[in-house]
């Protein structure tokens, strides 16, 4: 018990401190930032249930109004906001990635972190982000679906990297790799 | 963990939370359900009234996070005199800043101990059905302590990297990061189970 309620809290704190670090700009001038590759670690690493606990965690925080959104963002103003959507769908994301590495077990973990992330952490997360664009600004949801459209290859960047994150930790702490004990 | 609350202190600061949050649900529902400028137009003036009444600083606190809205606002009126129904998306700009900016309000003008008191007796119904209240008290008092203390050590390894590197450390770091943040969460979690662990 007391090890899973410190692995979902640091794991909450992970996704935060993610959102710390500068971020990158790619070739065609849109910003990443670290933050949802922290979702999807929590998925790939933690599993469908503590991953989306350690998610949740985090959400709840940001709600109750620590700055923990990359950019210094949190508070209730950001459940409200156009990117709501992304925010809510945090945990459902993680979910589902820990959830698809959970039951496919035979293939080579990188490979299926990745696929996992890709799934939940882009597919499931857009489908929230895309609907809460789509409510917020009252567009249907094909033109608020292109508004995004320029943070796919990134997150796609971020799915390859949580893939080999996993990988690399499930050889050098596999005792903590949840989603595989 | 320096929270979102103002340090000015408003008449607001000293209304319940829970108060609080039910007149913002409320607000935020009616926001979304009448679709008249007028309505809108009035209920923005005075949102931004309540902004400045505690004094510049809050005002400025305020208006910094709304300014985070611009892309949205910019793509919004530019979208809607393009097509011509301006009158739209006027409206559709004045319910997101007004809904976001009492959102923000509520949060400027209540503390994290009272919002997570809040959260705790939304919750309390819940240890009926089996949820460890304590668990949630504690991994939230978790969070708030490792979150700097997982920043620091994100620093600690970029400063390394950068000492031995010209080229930025950006992603290399984070597997570093991942396993020293496995590491803390396995002596806290010992430390716990030494100090009689999450039940009562």
């Amino acid at each position: 018990m007391e090890r899973n309620l410190t692995l979902i809290a640091l794991f909450a704190a992970l996704i935060a401190a993610l959102g710390l670090i500068p971020q990158l700009t790619l070739a065609f001038g849109v910003p990443i930032t670290a933050q949802s590759l922290g979702v999807m670690l929590c998925g790939t690493v933690l599993g469908a249930k503590r991953g989306a606990l350690a998610v949740l965690l985090f959400v709840l925080l940001v709600a109750v109004g620590l700055p923990l959104l990359a950019g210094g963002r949190g508070g209730l103003g950001v459940f409200v906001s156009p990117t709501a959507g992304f925010v809510i769908g945090f945990p459902f994301a993680a979910f589902i990635t820990g959830l698809i590495v959970e039951n496919w077990r035979n293939g080579p973990l990188a490979m299926v972190a990745g696929v996992a992330s890709v799934i939940g952490g882009i597919v499931v997360l857009y489908a929230f982000g895309i609907s809460g664009l789509a409510w917020a600004l009252q567009k249907p949801v094909a033109e608020a679906a292109l508004l995004v459209t320029a943070f796919i290859p990134g997150d796609l960047i971020k799915a390859v990297l949580a893939g080999l994150i996993t990988a690399a930790l499930a050889r050098a702490r596999p005792a903590s790799v949840l989603s595989r004990a | 963990m320096i929270s979102l609350t103002s340090p000015v202190r408003t008449r607001a600061s000293g209304w319940p939370a829970g108060l609080k949050l039910s007149l913002l649900c409320i607000a935020t529902a009616v926001l979304f359900i009448r679709q008249d400028i007028a309505f809108h137009v009035v209920v923005f003036a005075v949102t931004a009234a309540v902004y400045v009444l505690p004094g510049a600083r809050f005002a400025r606190a305020g208006a910094r996070a709304l300014w985070r809205l611009w892309p949205f606002v910019v793509l919004v009126a530019v979208w809607h005199l393009v097509i011509g129904a301006g009158g739209q998306g006027a409206v559709i700009v004045l319910r997101m800043l007004t809904a976001v900016g009492l959102a923000n309000l509520v949060t400027m003008t209540t503390s994290l101990s009272q919002m997570i008191a809040t959260v705790m007796w939304l919750v309390a119904p819940l240890a009926k059905i089996g949820l460890n209240t304590r668990a949630l008290a504690l991994g939230i008092a978790l969070v708030v302590r490792f979150t700097p203390a997982l920043a620091d050590k994100g620093t600690a390894l970029t400063q390394a990297w950068a000492a031995r590197s010209p080229r930025r450390s950006s992603w290399r770091i984070i597997l570093p990061f991942a396993v020293l943040a496995i590491d803390d969460a396995e002596h806290v979690a010992e430390a716990l189970r030494a100090r009689g662990g999450t039940n009562p």
